[in-house]
């Protein structure tokens, strides 16, 4: 029961933790809560289905299920991210410097259009992935990992070692961190910060269009609506870990997923939801910095 | 990009196996939709411009078809041009012959739909003013301001229900439950940024909801609390839609005259001032926590009010009344009328009620509108259709 829930918070935290990336890093840069990421993740999951279908009616099919996921989580991230330039491009930037309201209820209305133009051109009942690993997995004792399980607990740990090198080795990565720091200086040693923007999206963007294609195959049902839940909670994952750091947003996602499924497991299934947001409302006010952040004053 | 095609993706997915020339043919079939779908949903641009042009023209063929909103009679909603001499009357005399005209309403709306969707607006302009006092006035962005609605509403329920108060008597508690949320809300929170204020409410707005859903024993589940009783006045049971109306208009107005009263008073002055610049308010002596207290305590007041005439008026409630997007909803209310504006954001509540119910049977496609109208607000007019006008000092130079 105990290694079970463990496997099943990880797999979880895992997910939690990719989606709270793309939260961390556009609130690190813009201090913008983007409401619409928990959107984009769903978007990412129904690209998995439509990649699937794609795949299909050109009767593409690898041998293996291993390269057809990653092969979909490819798809759904480049086409994630495009919308994710697309939304800073046409509903972000030209609110920038409009104070802190007018961006976020911009967000709240993106995040309700792509929940129902999704709804109206997929249809509002719930979309099948098909199960690619029927009852394979590996026991020890009484626990069971399945094999969609370990696939996303290896691929979100490869995301966030690729993610961290980028950040801390690359000059995309220094002219990021430049930007966060103070955008106006980035600018003036010459750092395109208009471009940084766009890739911190895309990259978060890529991220959650990933988070979205694992859900699909660990779940195998997917609907127009899981982007509100996952969304929210994979902020409330950021806040936790202290938003506007990397590392934070991986071990808050992780802290979360275990909460959930503790919490699911041995307290009440009935109220998993409701850990979440305590724990998050409890963070905010005893330590609003999150567990990595730092603990800042007000700025004048 | 109609339902027909949805399923495509789907059935190409579960790749059944079947060599017949129909399956064949339905394969391709699938196959195609598959890709016009994946032109719309894999091309950002085209996603967004795609659902605009969904949303208009979903609403332009409501608009000109005569199916189904013939009940509606078309014109009646025309806004009436201001003549020059409203401008020079008094403003008392104004607010006057408003509120008789508002009063007599009913009596010339003689359609029972017409007064229900206008009390509905009159309900929702309670909860914006009542928000107004929080985000318009004082600047703290909150987003479970439904909660405040569902803690009324459930109180005259439970009241009703077991003390069998009525809404007259059960009244002030329900406005004290909701003040009571309001400064429960506000009291730990204050010190946190504007944003994560946002957050605090948001996640209580959902507590609030999954607790009513789930706690049977009270609260009776996701099915609700039926049988609330109607209110009576010495022993007139009122029924009609025009009382409610008037009822409504009564609370809206109440509700309206207060925070005009309030603005122009230190109070009022007070909160713009937190709204403003927070810090420099500390440093003129505005005493700050109290002020933004004072606000959660009256924006929950009214939520509670309306929510406790609402209970009565819909004698059953249930959490799924009680969802985010009803904060959202009211949240714009108050973004789109003019923050600060009590005018404004009660024109706005009654607009964001009234015209979707003029694009009525195009009801799937109205949040489609309503998010692209919200960012597109954003871009085009940020500080709401009639905005805050600032108040002027007495004997200012």
């Amino acid at each position: 029961m105990f290694l079970q829930q463990l496997i099943n918070g990880i797999t979880l935290g895992c997910v939690y933790a990719l989606i709270a990336l793309g939260y961390t890093m556009v609130y690190g840069i813009l201090q913008l809560i983007n409401f619409a990421h928990g959107e984009i993740y769903m978007l990412g999951a129904y690209l998995g289905v439509i990649g699937l279908a794609l795949l299909q009616a050109i009767h593409f099919a690898p041998s293996s299920p291993l390269v057809l996921v990653l092969t979909l989580a490819l798809f759904a991230a480049l086409i994630a991210a495009l919308w994710g330039i697309t939304i800073e491009r046409l509903a972000y930037r030209p609110l920038r410097g409009a104070g802190r309201l007018a961006p976020l209820i911009a967000a709240l209305g993106i995040s309700i259009v792509l929940q129902n133009f999704v709804m109206h051109s997929q249809g509002a009942r719930e979309k099948i992935f098909p199960a690619l690993w029927a009852g394979s997995g590996y026991i020890f004792g009484n626990t069971r990992v399945s094999a969609v399980q370990l696939l996303i607990i290896i691929t979100s740990a490869v995301m966030m070692v690729g993610l961290t090198l980028l950040v801390q080795k690359t000059r995309i990565g220094t002219a990021m961190r430049a930007t966060a720091q103070d955008r106006v200086m980035a600018q003036l040693c010459g750092i395109d910060a208009n471009m940084i923007i766009a890739i911190t999206f895309a990259i978060g963007s890529a991220l959650a269009g990933i988070a979205g294609v694992l859900i699909a195959a660990y779940y195998g049902m997917i609907n127009f609506y899981i982007g509100y839940q996952a969304g929210l909670k994979a902020f409330a994952a950021a806040v936790l870990g202290g938003i506007g750091t990397i590392p934070g947003a991986m071990l808050g996602g992780l802290l979360l997923g275990l909460v959930e499924a503790f919490g699911a497991g041995y307290l009440s299934s009935q109220y998993k939801d409701v850990y979440a947001f305590l724990i998050l409302i409890l963070f905010l006010i005893f330590r609003p910095g999150g567990l990595l952040g730092e603990q800042l004053a007000e700025k004048v | 990009m109609g339902a027909n095609d949805a399923d495509s993706p789907q059935g190409a997915a579960n790749g059944v196996k079947d060599d017949s020339v129909a399956a064949d043919h339905r394969r391709a079939f699938e196959a195609l939709g598959a890709v016009a779908l994946t032109g719309a949903i894999t091309l950002p641009f085209t996603g967004l411009i795609g659902s605009l042009a969904i949303a208009v023209a979903a609403g332009l063929f409501q608009y000109y078809s005569s199916g189904d909103a013939s009940h509606i009679k078309r014109g009646s909603w025309q806004p009436i041009a201001v003549p020059q001499i409203v401008r020079t009357l008094h403003p008392k005399l104004k607010g006057a012959i408003a509120a008789v005209f508002l009063l007599l309403l009913p009596l010339l709306l003689l359609q029972r739909y017409q007064i229900e969707v206008l009390t509905l607006g009159l309900l929702y302009a309670t909860l914006a003013i009542g928000l107004n006092y929080i985000v318009g006035l004082c600047g703290l962005l909150v987003l479970g301001y439904i909660a405040f609605y569902a803690i009324g509403a459930y109180a005259y329920a439970l009241l009703n229900l077991h003390f069998g108060i009525g809404l007259f008597a059960a009244w002030p508690l329900a406005m004290l439950a909701g003040a009571l949320a309001g400064l429960l809300v506000g009291l730990p929170v204050m010190r946190l940024r504007g944003d994560y204020l946002a957050i605090v409410t948001l996640g209580f707005g959902e507590i609030v909801r999954i607790v009513l859903n789930n706690w049977d024993a009270v609260t009776a589940g996701p099915n609700g609390i039926m049988g609330i009783a109607r209110p009576s006045l010495f022993g007139w049971k009122l029924t009609s839609p025009s009382a409610y109306y008037i009822l409504a208009l009564l609370l809206t107005c109440v509700a309206f005259y207060t925070q005009s009263r309030m603005i122009k008073s230190r109070i009022g002055r007070a909160w713009e001032a937190i709204r403003e610049d927070e810090l420099a308010a500390a440093h003129c002596g505005v005493p700050v926590v109290k002020m933004k207290l004072l606000a959660m305590a009256m924006g929950g007041l009214w939520a509670g009010a309306a929510g406790a005439l609402f209970a009565s008026r819909m004698t059953h409630v249930s959490p799924e009344s009680f969802t985010f997007l009803e904060s959202v909803l009211v949240l714009c209310m108050v973004v789109l009328g003019g923050m600060g504006n009590p005018i404004g954001v009660s024109v706005g509540a009654v607009s964001l009620i009234v015209l979707p119910e003029l694009l009525r049977g195009a009801a799937g496609y109205r949040m489609l509108a309503f998010g692209l109208l919200l960012v597109l607000a954003m871009r085009y007019r940020r500080e709401g259709f009639l905005p805050m006008r600032r108040l002027k000092l007495a004997g200012g130079n």
